[in-house]
């Protein structure tokens, strides 16, 4: 083992580390302003406004991201008439492919975790929302989707932090984020035990970062609850 | 009592897979190839790996008298698997290196390269002058340190994972030029449908580029290798093999 590889390169690893950051952070608000109306319709009852949404869930959900990613980047750039378009300057760029596809991916699973969370909300509340006189507009906006604002950030936060490790795929499609330039480096020195060590780590730190934001946010979104969502009571 | 068969059922299905497992044979020599360099290793329709490298490798088996193993790893794990002890060998038209050779010994060479460009029939490539362009090669070979030691500051590089990935992206326009071994891309000019679209620009460089087997640092395993790579080429095995690929020698 030596070390030294790890502090001769480590300003490399950093500039990796910008752009997964960049990817990462782009995706998931991207994602979740997608997801949003792809949940809502997925609650509704009406079978011709669900569907849709449901197949988009189930195909993203389905299928592995790195095939998706692939789909993006080496797929549609086969077709003459996509080279042809106007949206060929974007699906040209790998960083763009990369945020497409994570985009896309990640706003299936959000819209499901928000689906849930909004299907979690006691019965009672919604009963009691009509009973006041709320119309259905006033009723989400005011009271289902504030609380499931609540309701959905311990799994929203592992949404971004599973986005943070799946971010690494973007190594495959030439792009040099964390995991990109820790091979491009090992690809130099041989030593892939001590770079991807240090890779590891630096992933660790952003997920550590991505916790604890996320259990600030959780303590002040739920403190109507007392402490009871953020206290584990002692087993003694 | 149905969680009791789940448990019951996971473990026994657990048992027939490792059960499965081969078991490892103590003398067998493990030998790496990539499986996406044709035509000198790449995987068949049976999903076995062939090519150059691989009738190399069991030409040099039968002289060895060696039980073998032909395995695939995808490029960038092949060193560090042979460090790990995961294959013996690696024969995988891997370039003797300064910087490989820090990691690994090489054998004697089993054939030679050389680098040379690639890009669109027609276009105007000033090999002296790359400022700008976009350039890809596979990540972690000799054209792709080549291109990071020279053109680092002027020219966008991009590197692959593997050589196919560079086609496919220079098919779909994203690279102006491709640098990689000569051989594997004559080959590819040749048999992909795609040799009237694109070319060779200027002629081939570090022609002194030399392929070697790749064994662990110290390993006995090299000398045996040397002995069974001198007879195949006295004996013509090799030049049989060669006939088989190209049509010139590539020693």
């Amino acid at each position: 083992m030596d070390f030294s590889v790890v502090i001769e390169y480590f300003p490399r690893l950093l500039s990796g580390t910008w752009i997964t950051l960049q990817l990462v952070v782009l995706s998931v608000v991207l994602g979740g302003i997608v997801a949003l109306p792809i949940a809502l319709a997925r609650v509704s009852k009406n079978r011709w406004i669900n569907s849709l949404p449901f197949a988009y869930i189930f195909f993203f959900r389905g299928t592995p991201l790195l095939v998706q990613i692939f789909l993006v980047y080496y797929g549609a750039s086969q077709f003459e008439v996509v080279r042809e378009s106007m949206f060929w300057p974007i699906l040209r760029e790998p960083y763009w492919c990369a945020v497409i596809a994570f985009t896309l991916n990640t706003s299936a699973y959000t819209a499901e975790i928000f689906r849930g969370a909004i299907q979690a909300i006691p019965r009672g509340e919604v009963e009691a929302c009509m009973v006041v006189g709320m119309t259905k507009a006033q009723m989400y906006r005011r009271i289902l989707l504030p609380r499931a604002f609540g309701i959905v950030l311990p799994a929203y936060g592992n949404e971004i932090i599973l986005m943070l490790k799946g971010s690494a795929l973007a190594s495959t499609i030439t792009l040099l984020d964390l995991t990109g330039m820790a091979r491009t480096i090992i690809a130099r020195t041989y030593t892939p035990i001590e770079i991807f060590l240090a890779a590891g780590a630096i992933y660790l730190a952003i997920s550590i970062v991505v916790i604890y934001l996320f259990k600030l946010i959780e303590q002040r979104q739920n403190r109507y609850l007392g402490t009871l969502s953020i206290k584990v009571p002692d087993k003694g | 009592m149905k969680l009791k068969n789940i448990a019951l059922g996971s473990a026994l299905l657990m048992g027939a897979t490792l059960a499965a497992l081969p078991a490892q044979a103590a003398d067998k020599v493990r030998i790496a190839t990539e499986g996406a360099w044709a035509p000198f290793n790449y995987i068949d329709e049976n999903g076995k790996p062939q090519g150059f490298d691989v009738d190399i490798a069991w030409a040099l088996c039968e002289k060895m008298a060696a039980d073998c193993e032909v395995v695939t790893q995808d490029w960038d794990g092949l060193i560090p698997g042979l460090k790990v002890r995961k294959f013996d060998a690696i024969i995988a038209s891997m370039s003797i290196t300064e910087e490989r050779l820090r990691a690994v010994d090489f054998s004697n060479k089993y054939y030679s390269g050389g680098l040379r460009y690639l890009a669109p029939k027609g276009s105007n490539i000033d090999l002296n002058n790359l400022n700008g362009k976009v350039i890809g090669a596979q990540r972690a070979t000799l054209a792709a340190q080549y291109l990071e030691d020279n053109l680092m500051s002027t020219a966008e590089l991009k590197f692959y994972d593997t050589q196919d990935n560079v086609y496919l992206d220079l098919v779909a326009g994203r690279l102006d030029v491709v640098l990689s071994d000569e051989l594997p891309t004559y080959d590819w000019l040749k048999t992909s449908g795609n040799g009237d679209k694109f070319e060779f620009k200027g002629e081939a460089f570090k022609k002194e580029d030399e392929i070697g087997i790749a064994v662990r640092k110290g390993d006995k395993l090299k000398d045996k290798f040397n002995k069974a790579l001198d007879e195949i080429l006295a004996d013509g095995t090799y030049a049989e093999i060669n006939a088989k690929y190209f049509p010139f020698s590539i020693y």
